[in-house]
């Protein structure tokens, strides 16, 4: 199996090996070990869960820093739809662009424009004959992965559409070549400035024979700092410093509003890993009925809850809900494009990564399912406190781990100290 | 290997709110262990059929999971009324819920046709007034890696 860079980090001089993130981490991935937390790269599925958690700071998303970037290229800034919601009073998007351009940025191209075509292309999609129902978006990079990992029969159903930070990149390149053919491809960078750390993953994580749309991730909160202190100075912006995304645009940084967009009642709307599960359970015992469209999404609030924005998700939330009133519906339409039908899914807007199956262990199922069978023995003889404080998050999880030799039965201390009395 | 992994998980029947946990359980123990997604689809489908069936009808029971290199068992044992009449019990449609359950959108009559649909043997042990044995069978296909 491909090995998949992970953003979410641990430093461990900061860790103190407290089990807060092990109790915490949705998809139990986290071991602590010498006192210090691990993170299983194969389970990880991204969703800064920890870094939100942790009380010292010691988990991180890794990402390209500003002062990184070649400024000197032609560097188009992709901002997601979640910056417009960081500021309190904004009653005009273009102040945000202009910020931006002010930074540096030679153009910026709104990741809201681009959704709007994504929304476009999942109405299409949604028509298409034989598709599995309920679609599923594939737009939040840790539900992607986490289908991938843990739910093998949905696999099928995600929407096979590139995402809207992807799709901005590309139609950003394109704009770029089209309008100043003086520019030689080679000198455009797009930079994506990113609620989270999933998406930088995503974005990381090109595989072979994909084109890479994304040239750098930036963190919302790094963007955030120096964009406050432009924006400030903006007295109006200028005529370039014009906002092109909607009211539906904006929207899809907030849960529900990717599927609102679709004029399609028949939809099911969820956020936070863990109801994202139960949601997620639910849809592979067939027991959910009539819904066509599921949109899902890590973070609690939507992408306005990501972990690298600064503002409070839900705080955010209500700003857009403001700056949206100001906004067209959906000011971009695919149809709008030369060559685009709006029946017919276009082969380049599709994404070349399949969204396989890919199993999280268990090459031998005999081998599982004794070393499972010594566990089971194992968790009897355990406190079944789900303390954590052997390193495992649960004891069932503790007992695997004995009999796979990555801990000792000595690291339960509960079990020390009541045998030693 | 000679004796099969078994795993026991209560049916709770006071509410809908845990209906459902066991397949749950169930699906992820499952996975860990390598079983093809195809056969812990129909496992977590019937199961949860199951399960819902103890609620509705039996306040609750039983479910036990075993596992085998080559078989699963899963076994739904309840103290409820039992089944009067399994050949109209296995008819699609037939429903034998109170009305507030079917109000809650369960209780179509599907339950015990769905069961034997997504298992490869289904055996129905039922007395009235004394309880319901349900054992769903699955035989796995020995693949290349399993055998190794």
């Amino acid at each position: 199996m491909a090995t998949y860079t992970h953003s979410v980090s641990i430093d461990p001089e900061k860790c103190t090996g407290c089990t807060t993130c092990l109790r915490r981490c949705p998809v139990e991935a986290i071991r602590i070990r010498g006192d210090k937390a691990q993170i299983n790269p194969l389970q990880c599925i991204d969703c800064g869960e920890c870094i939100r958690v942790c009380k010292h700071a010691a988990k991180h998303a890794v990402y390209d820093r500003l002062e990184e970037l070649d400024w000197s290229k032609y560097l188009v800034a992709l901002p997601a739809p979640s910056l417009f919601g960081q500021f309190n009073n904004l009653d005009d998007a273009d102040y945000v662009i202009q910020g931006l351009l002010d930074m540096g940025f030679k153009e910026v191209y709104e990741v809201a424009k681009a959704a709007e075509y994504v929304t476009d292309l999942t109405r299409i999609y949604l028509k298409q004959p034989g598709i599995k129902l309920p679609a599923i978006s594939s737009a939040c990079p840790a539900v992607v992965r986490l289908i991938k990992l843990r739910f093998p029969t949905l696999c099928e159903h995600l929407i096979p559409t590139l995402t809207p930070y992807e799709l901005a990149g590309k139609f950003a390149r394109e704009k770029v070549l089209r309008e100043h053919p003086e520019i030689s491809p080679d000198d455009i960078r797009t930079v994506f400035i990113s609620p989270c750390p999933a998406k930088i993953s995503w974005a990381k994580n090109v595989m072979e024979g994909q084109k890479v749309y994304v040239d750098y991730v930036v963190s919302m909160n790094d963007v955030y700092m120096e964009l406050l202190s432009k924006m400030k100075s903006v007295a109006a912006p200028s005529p370039e410093a014009d906002s092109q995304a909607g009211n539906v645009g904006l929207g899809w940084s907030i849960t529900t509003g990717e599927a609102v967009a679709l004029m399609n009642d028949a939809y099911l709307a969820a956020d936070g890993t863990d109801n994202v599960i139960k949601v997620l359970d639910d849809l592979e015992s067939g027991t959910v009925n009539g819904i066509r469209f599921v949109e899902l999404n890590a973070c609690s609030a939507g992408c306005v809850g990501g972990v690298l924005a600064p503002a409070n998700g839900y705080i955010a939330r209500v700003r857009l809900h403001n700056l949206r009133k100001t906004c067209a519906i959906q000011p971009n339409r695919l149809t709008d494009i030369e060559g685009m039908s709006g029946d017919a899914l276009p082969g380049e807007l599709v994404d070349a990564r399949p969204f396989t199956y890919m199993p999280e262990g268990a090459p031998n199922m005999l081998s599982m399912l004794l070393a499972m069978q010594k566990a089971n023995a194992l968790v009897e003889k355990l406190p079944n406190k789900d303390c954590g404080a052997c390193g495992s998050p649960t004891c069932r999880a503790f007992a695997l781990d004995v009999v796979n030799g990555e801990a000792q039965l000595s690291d339960c201390r509960i079990r020390d100290s009541r045998e030693g009395s | 290997m000679s004796e099969a992994l078994h795993f026991h998980f209560d049916v709770d029947g006071a509410s809908f709110a845990n209906a459902g946990k066991a397949s749950v359980e169930t699906k992820k123990l499952l996975r860990q262990i390598g079983v093809s997604p195809e056969v812990i689809r129909r496992v977590s489908v019937a199961m949860y059929e199951g399960e819902i069936n103890m609620v509705i009808h039996a306040h609750g029971g039983d479910a036990d999971l075993y596992i085998t290199e080559d078989t699963i068992l899963i076994t739904l044992k309840d103290v409820g009324p039992g089944i009067r009449n399994i050949e109209d019990a296995m008819k699609e449609g037939f429903s034998t819920a109170p009305e507030n359950i079917r109000a809650l959108g369960f209780g179509a009559g599907m339950g015990l046709p769905n069961m034997k649909r997504y298992s490869d043997e289904m055996h129905i042990d039922t007395k009235v007034g004394v309880g319901t044995t349900i054992e769903l069978w699955y035989h796995l296909k020995p693949n290349a890696e399993g055998n190794s």
